[in-house]
C-alpha cells in the first residue's frame, strides 16, 4: 500500500518540473512580447523587418542590417559546417578503425563542451588575420579582418563538433543487422552508407543539423568578438557584420536612456526566439514525414 | 542456372588468441544441401561467413587457409569482394529488411550491380517473390515499408532479395531460429526446393531440422570439424564418439 502511494506522489511531483519547464517558453514568449509591445506601437512591423535605417537617436530602428547579418554569418556557418561535419560523422562510424574511433569521438565531445569566448578569442587571435592577409588578398580584397567570412568561420569551428558528435550517434544507432545486408548483398561500404544508413538515420541527421543551426543562429559572444559590429547588410563575404545576438549583447544595459531602445532589443529577442521555434516546428514536420516514409 | 561447389582446405580463425576455427578441410558439394551442426560456440557462423566473406568485418580477426568456390581462392589476391556476395548469398538469423519499400528492397541487389531498366527489374522482383511464395501476399503493396511485413513474411523477403542477384551459392544462418513454426515450415519447403538450382550451407542448432533438410552434414565441435559425410551416416552411423553424443542430445 505505502509502495502505491509513493508511486503516485513522485507521479505528481515530476509533473511539476517537466510541466514547468514547458511553461518557460510560454512565459518568455509573452514577456518579450509585452516588453516590445511600445515599439511595436510606434513603428509599424515591416518598417521594423524591412527598414534599414538604424538611428535610435531619432527614433528609427530598421532591423534589417541586424537580420542581414544574422543571416549570412549563419548561412556561412552551415554551408561549411554541414558537409565537414556529416564526413567526418560518416567516417567515424562507418570507416574508421576501433582506435582511431575512440581517439577521435572523446576529442570532439570535448571540442563541442568548450566555452564561446574561447573560440571567440581563438577567433581574433587566428582567423581575423588569416582572413585579413591570407584569404582577402587571394580575392584581391582588403579588410580588416572582422567580416561575415571570420564569424561565420568561428561559429562553423563551434557547430562542427556539435553536429559531427550528434550524427555519429544517430549513424551509430542504425542497426547492424541492416548494414550486413546491404554489404552481404555486395554493396560497398559508400553505397550501404548511401542507400541503408544515411536513410535510416536521415530523421536524426536532420534533428543534428537544427541544433547546430539553433546553436549558430544564437550564439553571441564569440562572434561578436570578430563581426566587426557595423549596422550596416553586408554586400560580401569580407564586409563586417552586425548579428542580432551580438546588437542584444552590446546594447542592452548600455543605451537604455535613449527612448524606445530597451524596448527595440526585446523585439529583436522575441524575432530570435520565433525563428528558432518556427524552424524547429518546421523540422518537426519534416521528422515527422519522413518517419512515415520508411518505418 | 547450377550452384557451385566450395572447397575449404586448412582453414584457421583465430580472434585475438582465442581459435575459432581449427584447421577445417572440406569440400561441399554442389546443388545440395549441407548442414552445419554442433552447439553454441563452436564456430558454425564463423565458418558460413567465411565462404562470403563477411568475416572481414570483424577487426583483429586473422585467416589462414583457403576458400575455393568454383575453383577460385576467395581470399586471393585480385578478388573483388562485392562481386563475391553477389555470387554468394547469404540469409541471416534474424529477418533484417533494409530501410525500404519492399519493391527497393528486392531490387537492391540488381541495382547495386548495375541493372537499372525498370522493366527488369520488375521482372526480378515477380520473380523472385514467386519463388518465395510471396508474391500473391504482397503484390498489392510492394511500395510498402518491407518493416510492415510480418516477421515470417520478413525472413522470405530476405530469402527472395538474396536470390535476386541470381547468386550460386545460399548460406543460411539458423534462418528459422526466429520464425514461428508455421513460417518456419516455409522456408524450409522453399530451400530443400531450391536447391536445384544453388549449393545451399546452412547452419543449424536444431538436429530435427537437419534431418529433415540436410543431404550432407558438418559436424563441428569446438572449432574442430569433428565429422562430415552424407546426411544418413552421420546421423545414423556417426564414426566420432563426439558425434554420437551430440546427437544423441548428450551436450547440447
Amino acid at each position: 500500500m505505502k509502495r502505491q502511494i509513493i508511486d503516485r506522489i513522485v507521479g505528481r511531483l515530476t509533473f511539476i518540473p517537466a510541466f514547468a519547464a514547458s511553461l518557460l517558453l510560454i512565459v518568455m514568449t509573452g514577456v518579450l512580447c509585452i516588453r516590445s509591445q511600445e515599439i511595436l506601437l510606434n513603428q509599424s512591423l515591416p518598417t521594423l523587418l524591412f527598414s534599414s535605417v538604424w538611428q535610435p537617436m531619432a527614433g528609427k530602428f530598421g532591423f534589417l542590417p541586424f537580420i542581414a547579418g544574422t543571416v549570412w554569418v549563419t548561412f556561412v556557418a552551415m554551408a561549411l559546417s554541414i558537409p565537414i561535419s556529416l564526413f567526418s560523422a560518416i567516417y567515424l562510424s562507418q570507416y574508421a578503425h576501433r582506435r582511431i574511433k575512440a581517439t577521435v569521438q572523446p576529442l570532439i565531445d570535448l571540442l563541442a563542451g568548450i566555452p564561446s569566448i574561447v573560440f571567440g578569442l581563438f577567433g581574433v587571435l587566428l582567423l581575423v588575420p588569416l582572413v585579413k592577409d591570407l584569404i582577402a588578398p587571394a580575392f584581391h580584397i582588403s579588410t580588416s579582418g572582422y567580416c561575415v567570412l571570420t564569424g561565420g568561420l568561428v561559429l562553423a569551428i563551434m557547430v562542427v563538433p556539435l553536429i559531427t558528435s550528434i550524427a555519429f550517434e544517430v549513424l551509430t544507432a542504425v542497426p547492424e543487422d541492416m548494414r550486413i545486408a546491404s554489404l552481404a548483398m555486395g554493396a560497398n561500404r559508400w553505397e550501404t552508407v548511401k542507400y541503408v544508413v544515411f536513410r535510416k538515420a536521415f530523421p536524426g541527421i536532420v534533428a543534428a543539423v537544427v541544433l547546430g543551426f539553433s546553436r549558430a543562429f544564437g550564439e553571441t559572444m564569440a562572434v561578436l568578438m570578430v563581426v566587426g559590429n557595423v549596422a550596416k547588410i553586408p554586400s560580401s563575404l569580407f564586409d563586417p557584420a552586425y548579428p542580432i545576438p551580438a546588437l542584444i549583447a552590446n546594447n542592452y544595459g548600455e543605451m537604455m536612456s535613449i527612448p524606445l531602445y530597451d524596448s527595440a532589443l526585446m523585439f529583436a529577442a522575441l524575432l530570435l526566439l520565433v525563428v528558432v521555434v518556427i524552424f524547429n516546428i518546421i523540422a518537426n514536420i519534416v521528422l515527422i514525414r519522413v518517419k512515415r516514409g520508411i518505418s | 542456372m547450377a550452384g557451385k561447389p566450395i572447397t575449404i582446405s586448412h582453414l584457421n580463425v583465430r580472434i585475438g588468441d582465442r581459435n575459432i576455427l581449427k584447421d577445417i578441410s572440406v569440400s561441399i558439394p554442389p546443388n545440395k544441401i549441407t548442414a552445419i551442426i554442433g552447439p553454441s560456440g563452436c564456430g558454425k557462423s564463423t565458418m558460413l561467413k567465411c565462404m562470403n566473406r563477411m568475416i572481414d568485418l570483424v577487426e583483429e580477426i586473422d585467416i589462414e587457409g583457403d576458400v575455393h568456390i568454383d575453383g577460385e581462392n576467395i581470399y586471393g589476391s585480385g578478388i573483388d569482394v562485392s562481386l563475391l556476395r553477389k555470387k554468394v548469398g547469404m540469409i541471416a538469423q534474424t529477418p533484417n529488411p533494409l530501410p525500404m519499400s519492399i519493391y527497393d528492397n528486392i531490387a537492391y541487389g540488381p541495382r547495386i550491380h548495375g541493372q537499372r531498366k525498370r522493366t527488369d527489374l520488375d521482372e526480378i522482383v515477380e520473380r523472385c517473390l514467386n519463388t518465395v511464395g510471396l508474391w500473391s501476399e504482397v503484390k498489392e503493396r510492394l511500395e510498402d515499408p518491407a518493416a510492415k511485413l510480418s516477421i515470417g513474411q520478413q525472413q522470405r523477403l530476405c530469402l527472395a532479395r538474396a536470390l535476386a542477384v541470381q547468386p550460386e551459392v545460399l548460406l543460411c544462418d539458423e534462418v528459422t531460429s526466429s520464425l514461428d513454426p508455421v513460417s518456419a515450415k516455409h522456408i524450409e519447403t522453399e530451400l530443400s526446393s531450391l536447391k536445384n538450382d544453388y549449393t545451399i550451407v546452412f547452419v543449424t542448432h536444431i538436429l530435427r531440422q537437419a534431418k529433415r533438410l540436410a543431404d550432407y552434414v558438418i559436424f563441428l565441435y569446438l572449432g574442430e570439424l569433428v565429422e562430415y559425410g552424407p546426411a544418413n551416416e552421420v546421423f545414423f552411423h556417426p564414426k566420432d564418439p563426439r558425434t554420437a553424443a551430440y546427437i544423441e542430445g548428450v551436450f547440447g
